[in-house]
């Protein structure tokens, strides 16, 4: 999870045969090991992130078309790379996916009233959301209910979205074979049950594995300092916090507002090399948030747990749901939670 | 402010005793009536303290063993344990410190990287070992794992009765 100097390539492998040339995969196993390798150094680094800022590729980004991406809670699941996925089978992808809706709903297995059975499904490729040239492109999945009226013009109501995207990421692309597509960051949003057979389909035919992801209040803390320095003209909402105090019998919420100008007068104080945000900068902000606090209401803060945290860029939860307001910073945000993906994954 | 010293007390008898520091008291309560269970033929004392340095007041027998015990939930705790190893000298760290870190199997609660500590345990060259106090099935290797360090420490330093009896206990 924690970004190391950026690891140059491995060296090319020498002409000569040897024995493990011989293995399938065995330059992927051996760029894995040293992966691992690399992690588990003993003295750590202390990890270092870009601000999140735009990128050559953003450019490619039509504000328009990613819209829909924004001011909707998306709830995360990260994924193992897909097996013999291609983007040019989607329309028979959108086929097999919608008679296997169909076939589950009827099969009385996510029963409710009411259901409208004619729903129509799109695969789309979703352009310009990526990191480098190298990530494959994201790609859409929509649940559409089919109108009743025979018109063809009646686009019918988006009942269920997901996306999948991948957003530098390098680190888990190097280490799998050419069979398989590295998407390894999945969103969704809509009714679960629509969710759990989309994944059941997509596990039985990419022979691939979603889990939930959970964001720890470690990363909601650097996502609180990444957020609140990015640069904004102007700011749509409070910078907010929520943290969550367990005690018996039931746990208490503590919530602390701020205005986002303050919190970036606070991080700029804080800030000092540019470009990059280190760890004990991000520990210096919450400090500064926790005495404050304690000096007005004698309470650690740090003895409890930050389950929320809500910036003009992006809002996140700790159960893995996240909001994201602004389109200029999408990419920034997008590659911390490939990041997070990517991590449990491995 | 009052250190703590290793040899600023005479040892007693076929005893040994452990402190153990942390802002979790429910945590090191089951953890040292868990200790005290464990079958030792020379008696064993554990004291609890929030945070050192300890009141001079109170009359107590020599330390043999501190443990620190940081909860990864809680950046507090941590902060706690910096503060107290300020009072704690030197000599100490010669085998008769320990750090206990609790809570990484739940790593969607913790607030602290787990680096944050391996990187401490480094710098104070002391060992650490993970544990998860809130499971119960954990407190007996926990336990066990202490015991021997406490063993293992005090057979270093000559003259020490106890960790004969410790170890066939």
């Amino acid at each position: 999870m924690d970004s190391y100097d950026a690891s140059e390539s491995t060296p090319r492998q020498s002409t000569s045969l040897r024995p493990e040339d011989y293995f399938i995969g065995a330059t992927f196993l051996q760029k894995r090991l040293e992966s691992v390798r690399k992690q588990t150094s003993f003295i750590p680094t202390p990890p270092r992130r870009k601000i999140p800022h735009c990128s050559q590729l953003q450019e490619d980004v039509d504000p328009q078309k990613v819209a829909f991406l924004l001011h909707k809670q998306w709830t995360l699941y990260s994924l193992t790379p897909l097996y013999k996925f291609s983007y040019s089978n989607l329309k028979e992808y959108s086929r097999l996916l919608n008679a296997f809706i169909v076939a589950e709903k009827q099969k009385g297995l996510a029963v409710e009233v009411g259901e409208d059975f004619n729903v129509k499904v799109i695969f789309s490729t979703v352009l310009g959301i990526k990191g480098t040239q190298r990530d494959p492109e994201a790609f859409l999945v929509q649940i559409l209910s089919k109108s009743q009226l025979p018109s063809e013009n009646r686009e019918g109501k988006v009942l269920w979205t997901g996306w999948f995207c991948c957003i530098f990421g390098d680190s888990l692309l190097e280490t799998v074979s050419e069979d398989f597509t590295c998407l390894p960051l999945f969103l969704a949003n809509g009714a679960e049950s629509n969710t759990a057979i989309i994944g059941t389909w997509f596990q039985k035919t990419f022979d691939c594995y979603f889990s939930p992801l959970a964001i720890n209040a470690f990363n909601l803390s650097w996502m609180a300092a990444m957020w609140t320095a990015c640069k904004m003209d102007h700011y749509v909402a409070t910078t907010e916090f929520l943290w969550s105090v367990p005690c018996s019998p039931q746990s208490l919420d503590i919530s602390y507002a701020i205005h986002p100008e303050d919190a970036k007068a606070l991080w700029d104080s804080v800030h000092k090399t540019p470009g990059e945000v280190t760890q004990e900068e991000v520990d210096l902000f919450m400090d500064c948030l926790y005495s404050h606090f304690h000096r007005h209401f004698k309470i650690h803060l740090s003895a409890t747990r930050l389950v929320r945290v809500s910036t003009s860029v992006a809002s996140a939860h700790t159960d893995g749901k996240i909001k994201i307001l602004c389109h200029k910073y999408l990419i920034g945000v997008l590659a911390y939670l490939t990041e997070l993906a990517i991590f449990q994954i491995e | 402010m009052s250190v703590l010293r290793p040899l600023d007390k005479l040892p007693s008898l076929n005893t040994a005793t452990i402190l153990l520091v942390g802002t979790e008291d429910a945590l090191l309560q089951q953890l040292a009536d868990s200790m005290l269970k464990e079958d030792c033929t020379s008696e064993l004392k554990v004291h609890l303290a929030k945070s050192l340095p300890l009141p001079s007041s109170v009359n107590r027998p020599r330390i043999d063993l501190i443990v620190f015990v940081v909860n990864l939930h809680s950046k507090y705790s941590l902060q706690n344990t910096e503060e107290s190893l300020r009072h704690v000298d030197a000599s100490f760290f010669l085998g008769k410190v320990c750090f206990l870190a609790t809570g990484a199997g739940r790593e969607s609660h913790c607030s602290i990287h787990r680096h944050t500590v391996v990187k401490l345990a480094h710098t104070y060259q002391s060992p650490l070992l993970y544990c998860d106090l809130e499971v119960p099935c954990s407190w007996v290797p926990t336990s066990l794992s202490l015991l021997t360090w406490l063993a293992q420490g005090l057979s270093e330093w000559p003259g020490s009765q106890a960790s004969a009896a410790l170890t066939d206990g």
